[in-house]
């Protein structure tokens, strides 16, 4: 009787313990909804597009958002805008350089400000950002909401866990060396980005 | 002369109407239209793309120059014959 109590108890922090290892979260959507929106307000034009191949994997413990890391990616070529001479102009040597630069990254490295109410969890997240490959540190206001078990409401026949990521934030356009000569009443010097993704963690 | 300024006139007012009827756009021709749908278990908004021409404010510009370039022409055309027998 002792020695089945034993077991029992013993099973029981085994299994709490693996409950609150951190889970591993890939972004890669097989469904095509993740997005990143940039915006440029210059006085004289205002530009906005999107991106969709995003890509990367966090690590997230809801009994410990504040250990949260990882990396998302962008491919650089999906960022679109809708005039296809300004789509070629972005993609080309002068803004993004595409061809060259072929991603956009953020890698966490540490989180600040932790708030967790319910699934939400807010935070400023500091890692490096590499745009056309110049890094920088950078601190983002990042939303984290997770929904445990909602993955099979999304992709039929899996089971786990979505993670969904949001974050508002500007940059500098002359930082990350974007046609750092461009006018800034026709190009704004400030880019606003905004990044709306989901990522899965299917159950084994 | 009068044909090519006919010719002016009816492009100047064919990109109108398809300037109007294409919504008016006042910001740069588009080729894809963007669509929004929001994903109902995650609440993010989706963002895809629909090719479709949508003329904008370089479209109508571009077509005014090229009405007032064929009127421009027009005038240095010399003038046709005058077919008219005096008797």
């Amino acid at each position: 009787m002792k020695k089945t109590l034993l077991l029992s108890l013993g099973l029981l922090a085994v299994a709490s313990v693996a409950s609150a290892a951190p889970q591993v979260f890939d972004f890669k959507d097989p469904k095509g909804v993740n997005n990143a929106v940039f915006k440029l307000d210059a006085p004289l034009e205002a530009i906005t597009g999107s991106a969709n191949g995003i890509s990367g994997s966090i690590s997230f413990d809801p009994e410990n958002p504040g250990a949260t890391t990882g990396k998302i990616v962008i491919a650089a070529a999906s960022l679109i805008v809708p005039n296809p001479i300004m789509k070629d102009h972005l993609q080309g040597e002068q803004w993004m350089n595409v061809a060259k630069h072929k991603e956009i990254t953020f890698e966490a490295k540490s989180l600040s400000n932790v708030k967790t109410s319910g699934y939400t969890t807010s935070a400023s997240v500091t890692g490096t950002l590499t745009i056309k490959g110049v890094a920088k540190e950078t601190t983002i206001p990042v939303r984290f909401t997770y929904l445990k078990d909602k993955l099979g409401q999304r992709v039929p026949n899996m089971k786990g866990d979505l993670l969904v990521l949001r974050a508002n934030f500007q940059i500098k356009r002359t930082d990350f060396d974007i046609n750092p000569k461009a006018p800034q009443d026709k190009a704004s010097d400030t880019i606003d980005l905004a990044l709306s993704i989901a990522g899965a963690a299917p159950t084994k | 002369m009068k044909p090519l300024r006919l010719l002016a006139l009816l492009v100047a007012l064919c990109a109108i109407v398809v300037w109007l009827a294409a919504g008016a756009n006042r910001g740069w021709t588009k080729t894809i239209v963007e669509t929004r749908t929001q994903d109902p278990v995650t609440g993010i908004d989706g963002i895809t793309y629909e090719k479709r021409f949508v003329p904008g404010l370089d479209f109508l510009g571009a077509s005014m120059i090229g009405a007032a370039l064929l009127a421009g022409v027009s005038l240095f055309l010399p003038a046709p014959p005058n077919n008219k027998i005096n008797t």
